[in-house]
């Protein structure tokens, strides 16, 4: 490693060497001393590939095993106890196989999850066990009821019965149970208060009626009942689990690296959440400032627009501040990390923030609406059979029985399962298509949705320039430009670049820090770079009016001369997204923290009346708040540091992938890809969820309708109790599989085209 | 009805066995990956080695 390491002077003027990477931040170690380390592996589509990467991973020295997790696209390699764990050999034994992976660290909301996840299955596992067993036997007391059963075989069974009931109960009930008595003490009722009560009462009943030699027991309601509601409990939780996977995966290979300087004046690659504020940390041409910081040494122009939606690069000095996630077009900056608190624009951004979120958190879930309805009904239902009951002369024995059955009856199987599934089913639909939701109550708000705002820079168009139409500029220029591009790091170099793939690099280039790169082609000087170095400035007078939204690059190739316009260009799709929002009926505004000479023409060519620039933060929330005023829903679109607070005080917010971390974390979904469509889709598909959730409680309110007055009327015997549960459930999770149709076409932005060559940039 | 002395301790036994198997690949494991347990099904690894290479590569 010591052969890497630079002297504080030389890594200043020598920007490309290379730093030593040190990744003791994500290497576990088990009390035996077997070192672990998880990666984020991406490209992996088929089965071939574990294979090939657990085959590939396991051939290296000192790696004991590699395990691929095929659902969360997780490699986890484990080394032998005395070898010396080399992960840089795993990253790049995968880069010869052709996969990109990220270190990754399990947060311990995710490993709280998983725990979770397991106990969930283990519960449903033992009421599944106890619902069947029971099933057994109560199917015999059932038949012989109306045979020849002789009531001792009947309690022997009933005994049984109970048995398995009562154990099982009491552990697969926990989940309700907890919750039950959580909501209970902060004086509030939820959907497990009745579950509660209604279990334990069918399981007291049950017990009691065995005792007094009875026909009917309601152990096999009971137990079915917590198998059915563990089941939409687990398929919650599941969906949430893995949408969080897929964001710690995204995190992961969107965590960036920071050059930082140690005491001793090494240059370390570290992940930028290890540095501290007060590190102090290089930046080169090219790459994006990992933290917020004070430059102390170096000149540079920065690229602000993922910052503040600003397309024009600004110079920054010593004594600036550079925010994270601008980029660096071209020389070498040393920063001091700073905190946030210590810089105005960050604090706007954070205060905000706060304000936006405490606002946020009214909205009531859909199935917490129906809850709070429903769960006092059905109590006052009950008590008011068993008065009635009484009062019609009935014994209190059979009156509590009567009770009892109005509580199994209408226990919410249907209802507990109505909204889960559906969201299950349409969250798998809208990851296919490139979408992952954040929030479970995503898809109700986003169906709410009437007013689509929009960011310009980075939503409305591409995160990276690129090249734009070059037809007037002569062949020879445009190949020379292409093939002195590719010795620069300068990102509107890149773009011109990444315009002419087929391009070859010169043998000789100079590059002169500021200006350019020149070379020698065919016997000619070309260069490439600012109007000024190539000698025609003249040109880019007259032109600069006309593109005031592009960045000018001029390339010289002996006398000729010529001027490519290089700017963000829109999403590829972003005319038809547009116009199929206009077409729903949806008012659709621009928010723009941009100039106004960049905005209009992006506004003009989209057709959209309302636009703002130059937009502050507050600015943004400002107008927001007079859309939602007196609308439903404002969904918002943003992918810069400065839309975060917008996105947080939206009714519900998405991001694309390559927006800034604080942002992306605000959004309630994230997209994936360079298209615009998936926010089309993610209405389309919300709506119909919402749909199919309505029509969900409907079928769950249907069936109380016809169940509890012959519940009331006490005509519902055991068999016909596990009958309508089950009936009701199968009904509702059908239903809820139609979810699934609507993505349809959608699945174009797909898994696979998506982050990768973004990130890369 | 002396027939129920085996037949309910031999059914009862055999969900227990059933629930043991479950929290059994519970613990392994074999919940955490269901994705990748229904592809894993075509992998060669079970072959001879230079078996699965060729395969591989076609």
């Amino acid at each position: 490693m010591d052969a890497q390491a630079l002297p504080l002077s030389a890594a200043a003027s020598l920007p490309a060497s290379p730093a030593a990477q040190d990744y003791s931040l994500f290497l576990r170690r088990d009390p035996s001393g077997q070192a672990e380390m998880a990666f984020a592996v991406e490209g992996i589509d088929c089965a071939a590939c574990i294979d090939e990467i657990e085959d590939a991973c396991e051939a290296l020295p000192g790696v004991a095993r590699a395990r691929l997790n095929y659902t969360t696209h997780r490699l986890t390699i484990g080394w032998d106890a005395r070898a010396e764990p080399r992960p840089e050999d795993v990253l790049a034994a995968l880069a010869k196989t052709g996969y990109r992976a990220w270190p990754f660290e399990a947060g311990r909301l995710e490993e709280m999850d998983n725990a979770t996840s397991r106990h969930l299955l283990r519960c449903l596992g033992v009421a599944g066990f106890a619902a069947m067993n029971i099933m057994l036997l109560s199917v015999s007391v059932w038949s012989g009821n109306v045979t020849d059963i002789t009531p001792e075989t009947r309690d022997f069974f009933h005994w049984l019965s109970a048995l398995i009931a009562l154990p099982a109960a009491a552990y697969a009930g926990q989940p309700f149970f907890q919750s039950a008595v959580r909501a209970l003490k902060a004086h509030t009722l939820n959907m497990d208060v009745p579950i509660t009560l209604g279990v334990l009462l069918a399981l007291g009943v049950s017990v009691f009626e065995t005792l007094n030699h009875a026909e009917h027991a309601y152990f096999d309601s009971a137990v079915m009942l917590l198998f059915f509601l563990l089941g939409g409990r687990y398929l919650d939780h599941a969906m949430r689990r893995r949408t969080r996977a897929e964001a710690g995966n995204l995190a992961a290979l969107k965590a960036v690296s920071a050059n930082r300087f140690e005491a001793d004046g090494r240059l370390v690659t570290v992940p930028a959440a290890a540095v501290r504020p007060g590190d102090e940390v290089m930046l080169r041409a090219g790459e994006r400032a990992p933290v917020d910081g004070l430059v102390l040494s170096g000149t540079a122009s920065v690229d602000e627009s993922l910052v503040t939606g600003e397309t024009l690069p600004r110079r920054v000095a010593a004594g600036d501040t550079v925010h994270a996630g601008s980029l660096v077009h071209d020389g070498v900056l040393r920063l001091r990390t700073i905190a946030a608190g210590e810089d105005t624009f960050l604090d706007e951004i954070e205060r905000l923030l706060d304000k936006a979120s405490t606002a946020r958190g009214r909205y009531i879930r859909l199935a917490d609406r129906a809850a709070r309805l429903y769960a006092p009904m059905v109590h006052a239902t009950a008590l008011l059979a068993l008065i009635g009951w009484l009062i019609a002369g009935a014994s209190l024995h059979q009156a509590v029985l009567i009770a009892v059955a109005v509580l199994i009856i209408t226990c919410p199987c249907a209802l507990a399962l109505a909204v889960p599934a559906v969201q299950v089913v349409a969250a798998g639909t809208l990851m296919r298509a490139g979408v992952l939701i954040n929030a479970g109550d995503t898809f109700e708000r986003l169906a709410e949705v009437d007013t689509v705002a929009f960011d310009k820079t980075g939503t409305l168009t591409l995160p990276e320039p690129s090249l734009s139409d070059t037809s007037n500029v002569p062949a020879p220029l445009l190949a020379a430009a292409a093939r002195l591009a590719l010795a620069s790091t300068h990102p509107l170099a890149r773009a011109i670049a990444a315009a002419h793939p087929e391009a070859r690099p010169l043998a000789e280039v100079r590059e002169v820090p500021g200006a350019g790169v020149e070379a020698r082609i065919e016997g000619m000087t070309a260069r490439l770079g600012s109007p000024a170095f190539c000698g025609c400035e003249a040109l880019a007078a007259a032109r600069a009016p006309e593109a005031p939204d592009a960045s000018l690059v001029a390339v010289r190739l002996g006398d000729a001369c010529a001027l490519l316009e290089v700017r963000q260009a829109l999403r590829p799709d972003a005319a038809e997204v547009i116009d199929a929002l206009r077409a729903e009926g949806l008012r659709l505004v621009l928010l723009s923290g941009d100039r106004r000479e960049a905005v209009a023409p992006v506004a003009a060519r989209l057709g959209i009346k309302d636009w703002w620039a130059r937009m502050r933060p507050a600015d943004k929330i400002a107008v927001l708040e007079s859309l939602g005023a007196n609308r439903r829903g404002v969904l918002m679109v943003g992918d810069g540091l400065n839309d975060a607070p917008a996105l947080a005080s939206a009714h519900v917010s998405l991001s694309p992938i390559s927006a800034a971390d604080v942002t992306r974390a605000q959004a309630d979904a994230v997209f994936l890809g360079d298209r615009l469509a998936p926010v089309v889709v993610a209405l389309r598909i919300a709506r119909r969820a919402r749909h199919l959730m309505r029509q969900n409680l409907m079928i769950a309110v249907a069936y109380n309708l016809v169940a509890v007055p012959l519940a009331v009327a006490g005509h519902v015997t055991p068999l016909v109790a596990a009958l309508a549960m089950s009936g009701s459930s199968v009904i509702v999770t059908l239903n809820a599989l139609r979810a699934r149709q609507g993505g349809g076409d959608a699945a174009t932005g797909g898994r696979r085209s998506p982050a990768g060559e973004k990130v890369a940039a | 009805m002396s027939v129920l002395l085996y037949l309910v301790p031999a059914a009862l036994s055999l969900g227990l066995l059933g629930l043991a198997a479950f929290l059994w690949s519970l613990r392994a494991g074999q919940y955490d990956d269901l994705e990748g347990a229904a592809v894993r099904v075509l992998s060669d690894d079970d072959l001879h080695e230079d078996i699965s290479d060729r395969n591989r590569h076609e």
